[in-house]
């Protein structure tokens, strides 16, 4: 067994891991956050993807222990009072049916806005590549994370 | 899927990543991006005992270029390779490569060095090395040695890498004045691996003669393969139409591939000679403009 300690959502955990312990499942059955889907467990669909310092991440595909020292965001962490702009996004523009890509969808944009605030529609399909949704067809998918670009521009501007 | 148990280190320095290489032999495996091997342990295609994880070793994610050498650091991620200006202005054949592999998540962790470690011929840095005429730094328990690429593939997932060796650099070689190159690549969907791809990589002297070229083939053989014939019939010649095409039936010829899910055998192999040439026109094309 190994003692790590990760930042999840601005919380730190110190957790007995064994070595082989996916880090997907240590986010949902460790610290029961079940908002971090599996879907294909083969690092094809993008479902559990995460952020690990800011960088999306496919939690099916590194170990509990690799994450040692490190700040994970699951989308439990993304609203605050309100929600974030980007879940606003794929709300408004109705950028999910079942919800079951949707975490996923919504980290894997939060990368992309982080390195890119204003993402054409082309940069946008490139970069949700890795992200599978089965309900959609992807169009208000990448609607929602125009709207999120353009209202998280403007709260720049503002502030 | 849940992989066997395995102890797990994770050591700081490359000094301590080798000497647990040199007591643990076959039985350990080097983690790096582990997006090939986690997925391989996941399914027990691979059962190691010890994983070694290499990413708490400092001062090994640089990208620099000096005395004429481009020099990649074995835990340098695709991501970065993505995003570095030197790559994308000098070396077009990386960037576009990188670009087309897997998925942005996946490059944020996926790392050129385990991409060559990896000695799988569906990769698509192998083919871009091969072009390139790449080095590769072997660091073991009696220090460093190179390897010139074309000595490193084997076999089938084979490559010179000894057990205790950890591939710490890649070195390539900047491109002369007038030279370019390209990374073209067939494939079923974004982000899968490639049904044929060709790594093309062109250096033309005065009067637009050929003064070398290099070629490598993805996924068209039990291991990537470096087109020489193809390659050798281009040098010293004025690119012209007619060697174009012919050195593009040189490199399917160099093509072996299995049919499989993404085609036959036949349309594989037609397919590296329609790609070497398109490549060829387009490279040649960017560099005479
Ligand atoms: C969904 C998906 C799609 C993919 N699509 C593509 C694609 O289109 N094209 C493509 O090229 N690749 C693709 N890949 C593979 C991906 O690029 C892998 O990450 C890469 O093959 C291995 O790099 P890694 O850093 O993840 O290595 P790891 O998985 O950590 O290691 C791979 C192997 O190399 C060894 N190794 C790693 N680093 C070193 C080192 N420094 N020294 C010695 N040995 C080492 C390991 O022991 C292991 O045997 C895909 C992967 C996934 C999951
Ligand atoms: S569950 Fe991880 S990518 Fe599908
Ligand atoms: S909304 Fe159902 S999979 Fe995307």
């Amino acid at each position: 067994m190994h003692s790590i300690t990760v930042t999840v959502n601005g919380q730190a955990y110190t957790k007995e891991v064994e070595a082989r312990l996916l880090l997907v499942h240590f986010i949902r059955d460790v610290l029961a956050l079940t908002g971090t889907h599996i879907g294909c467990d083969t690092s094809n669909c993008g479902a559990c993807t995460i952020l690990i310092n800011g960088r999306s991440v496919k939690s099916c595909t590194q170990f509990a222990v690799q994450a040692d020292g490190k700040e994970i965001t699951t989308v439990e962490g993304m609203a605050g009072e309100a929600l974030h702009p980007i879940q606003e996004g794929f709300k408004e523009e109705h950028g999910l049916q079942c919800g079951f890509c949707t975490p996923g969808m919504i980290m894997r944009a939060s990368d992309l806005l982080s390195k890119n605030p204003n993402p054409s529609e082309e940069e946008i399909r490139w970069a949700i590549s890795g992200n599978l949704c089965r309900c959609t067809g992807y169009n208000n998918i990448v609607k929602a994370i125009k709207y999120a670009a353009s209202k998280m521009t403007e709260e720049v501007v503002e502030s | 899927m849940i992989p066997g148990s395995f102890d797990y280190s994770a050591p700081s320095s490359l000094e301590e990543a080798i000497s647990l290489l040199q007591q643990h032999g076959d039985d350990a495996k080097i983690l790096s991006g582990g997006h090939s091997l986690i997925p391989m342990m996941k399914l027990r295609l691979a059962s190691p005992a010890h994983v070694i994880d290499i990413n708490r070793i400092p001062d090994l994610d640089y990208i620099k270029e000096e005395d004429g050498v481009l020099r990649i650091g074995a835990l340098v991620r695709e991501a970065d390779l993505e995003e570095s200006e030197l790559i994308r202005s000098k070396y077009p054949i990386i960037y576009e490569a990188t670009k087309l592999i897997a998925d942005p998540s996946v490059r944020n962790v996926a790392t050129l060095a385990g991409n060559l470690a990896h000695g799988d011929a569906a990769n698509d840095h192998p083919a871009v090395m091969l072009a390139l005429g790449a080095e590769l730094v072997a660091t073991g328990p009696n220090g460093s040695r190179t390897i010139a690429i074309g000595d490193f593939f084997q076999g089938f997932f084979t490559t010179a890498l000894e057990v205790n060796e950890i591939l710490t650099e890649i070195r390539i070689p900047s491109p002369a004045a007038n030279s370019s190159g390209t990374y073209l690549k067939l494939e079923r969907k974004v982000g899968d691996y490639a049904t044929a791809g060709i790594a093309l990589q062109l250096a033309l002297g005065p009067q637009a003669v050929c003064e070398s070229a290099g070629i490598g083939l993805t996924n068209v053989g039990d291991m990537p393969i470096k087109a020489i014939a193809a390659e050798q019939s281009l040098v010293g010649k004025t690119l012209n139409d007619e060697h174009m095409k012919h050195a593009a039936e040189l490199a399917s010829d160099a093509s072996d591939p299995m049919p499989d899910l993404r085609g036959s055998a036949e349309y594989k192999k037609n397919m590296v000679r329609v790609l070497t040439y398109r490549a060829l026109k387009q490279v040649v094309e960017k560099i005479l403009s």
